[in-house]
């Protein structure tokens, strides 16, 4: 469904995206995670159709990019970082109009859709002026869908939203997974991005990382085991330490951390080992890192700065 | 975009204004008394202007022919509030993206912006024109001076002349209005459409133009070539990457 082969767009000096590679099946939920101003809103306008490349090639819905952008932007929905609403006129109206532009027929019966799916109906006639911060984004996703579109672009969805709104907002995207539509969500909520998408890329002008959360989650820092003891012996940590498929081992308090690679078929012979070695063990647990983990070790590494 | 109130004070009260002015005029100098005698010191554009019209007659219809071109100004002062916000505006306003998002071609969108601009002006005007004939002839000017105010002079003057007029202020309006940083900026520069009118306009006045059927007509058809070369250098200067990533 997108398919960017060494995608890069230079402003002046300053380049946005360099040699960007990427592919996103239809009907996957991708990540694009990245710090402010790490170009991701420009790989978005980029592959909507609103600004053209500097080198590389892109087809986004079987358009390439620079070929027909006209027809790309029919199969395209984008929710822009702002709502961007006109203000005074009411929802129904703000959606019918970007309807009339998309040359939609049944125009009323896709307002109605949208809005009662976002539940807005209720609210139809007033100015959107009036509207709370997640109406407002709830009415500009349905703008960016109210053309059915293959690609759905959602920049930074949920920034600025309340708990309930996001909440809401979330829910609402995650509903709109397996009816086939592509989602491409730029996001800094690790959280958000974590529950929502197959796949996630971390991009800071170049792409740092691509695979699913549990994947990077796994290659970055293996699993981890905690093991709670009633008390820690030295010898504990060493016979642990013996185990050939054991990485690392830590004491922490009266817990043993252990990374390993396959807990489900080596936890039992670690648990073994240490009630041989007289540990009272009481609990074993797996210690979920993060994607803000993943995230903060890919790009801090990329600064220069040593990971956590 | 009628909801701006800057946008509804000059569509509604400019042609007012500019309506009321000429018939105050056509009032002061139909009581004034005899005017007639006026005639004689008058330079001689004022028999030229005249053309047939003795005494008071004469008098009412050379004052108030100064004013014709007060009804080529509003098609050009109208649309500018518009057009001038109609780029830079929604870009201020962060809704011009999800529109450049749209299927639309830039001259699709150029185009309705222009009509958005461009019609309200010219029915204004029209609408202003048709009040001040009735206005002529509640205040009894007589049937000669009514017969010029209605003779094609005046009828190409705003039938004609004031729709190109308004396309051309429109698009100026929006070339400044896809370069500029400012609502306000953009409305104060596309303004400046206006000055080779008033330099007509003046110089009238002055005596130096006199504005006939032929300078009318001769105004038409430079029009429609500079409104031509306008037109495609406003869709040349509307580049929807410039838009979307220079302007702060």
């Amino acid at each position: 469904m997108i398919r960017i082969e060494g995608l890069s767009k230079r402003f002046d000096q300053t380049v946005a995206v360099d040699d960007l590679w990427l592919e996103v099946e239809p009907g996957e939920v991708f990540g694009f995670l990245g710090p402010n101003g790490a170009g991701k809103t420009t790989t978005i306008r980029l592959l909507s159709g609103l600004i053209g490349p500097s080198g590389g090639r892109a087809w986004v819905a079987g358009y390439q990019l620079g070929q027909d952008d006209t027809a790309l932007r029919r199969q395209v929905g984008i929710l822009t970082e702002t709502p961007g609403l006109y203000d005074t006129l009411s929802a129904e109206r703000n959606l019918s109009f970007f309807a009339e532009l998309y040359g939609i027929e049944d125009i009323a019966a896709q307002v109605e859709r949208y809005l009662r799916m976002l539940g807005l109906w209720n609210r139809r006639s007033e100015p959107t002026g009036t509207f709370s911060r997640g109406m407002r984004q709830r009415l500009a996703i349905a703008r960016a869908l109210i053309h059915e579109p293959q690609v759905l672009f959602l920049d930074e969805p949920t920034t600025g939203l309340d708990p309930e709104a996001a909440h809401l907002v979330r829910d609402f995207i995650a509903g709109l997974k397996g009816q086939g539509r592509t989602i491409f969500i730029c996001t800094h909520n690790l959280d958000e991005a974590d529950r929502l998408c197959d796949r996630i890329g971390v991009f800071n002008t170049r792409l740092l990382a691509l695979d699913t959360p549990a994947a990077l989650r796994r290659e970055i820092f293996g699993r981890t085991v905690v093991f709670h003891l009633a008390t820690v012996q030295p010898t504990f940590q060493t016979t642990i330490e013996g185990f050939p498929f054991v990485k690392s081992v830590k004491a922490v308090d009266a817990k043993l951390v252990v990374t390993l690679d396959n807990p489900e078929i080596h936890n039992p012979a670690l648990v073994a080992a240490l009630v041989h070695d007289g540990a009272e063990v009481q609990f074993v647990g797996e210690l979920r890192r993060s994607l803000e983990d993943v995230y903060m070790h890919l790009v801090g590494s990329q600064r220069g700065e040593s990971p956590s | 975009m009628f909801k701006n109130r800057f946008v509804v004070f000059t569509v509604a009260f400019l042609p007012l204004i500019l309506t009321a002015l000429p018939l105050g005029i056509l009032y002061a100098a139909g009581s004034a008394g005899d005017l007639g005698g006026m005639t004689e010191d008058m330079p001689a554009s004022f028999s030229q202007v005249c053309d047939g019209l003795e005494g008071d007659d004469c008098t009412r219809y050379f004052f108030v022919s100064q004013f014709l071109l007060l009804f080529m100004l509003m098609p050009l002062a109208i649309p500018v509030t518009i057009a001038s916000y109609s780029i830079i505006g929604e870009k201020t306003r962060r809704t011009l993206e999800p529109v450049l998002a749209t299927p639309i071609t830039t001259v699709e969108l150029l185009t309705g912006k222009a009509l958005a601009a461009a019609v309200p002006a010219v029915i204004a005007t029209w609408v202003a024109f048709g009040i001040f004939l009735l206005g002529s002839a509640l205040l009894s000017v007589g049937p000669a001076v009514m017969s010029r105010l209605t003779e094609p002079l005046w009828l190409m003057a705003v039938l004609l002349v004031g729709p190109l007029l308004a396309l051309a202020a429109v698009s100026v309006a929006m070339m400044v209005s896809s370069r500029a940083n400012d609502p306000r900026v953009a409305e104060q520069l596309s303004m400046l459409v206006i000055l080779p009118l008033l330099a007509l306009f003046f110089g009238q006045i002055a005596g130096l133009i006199l504005v006939n059927e032929r300078l009318i007509l001769w105004m038409a058809f430079v029009l429609v070539l500079i409104d031509a070369g306008l037109i495609a250098f406003a869709v040349q200067l509307f580049q929807r990457e410039t838009i979307l990533t220079r302007w702060k």
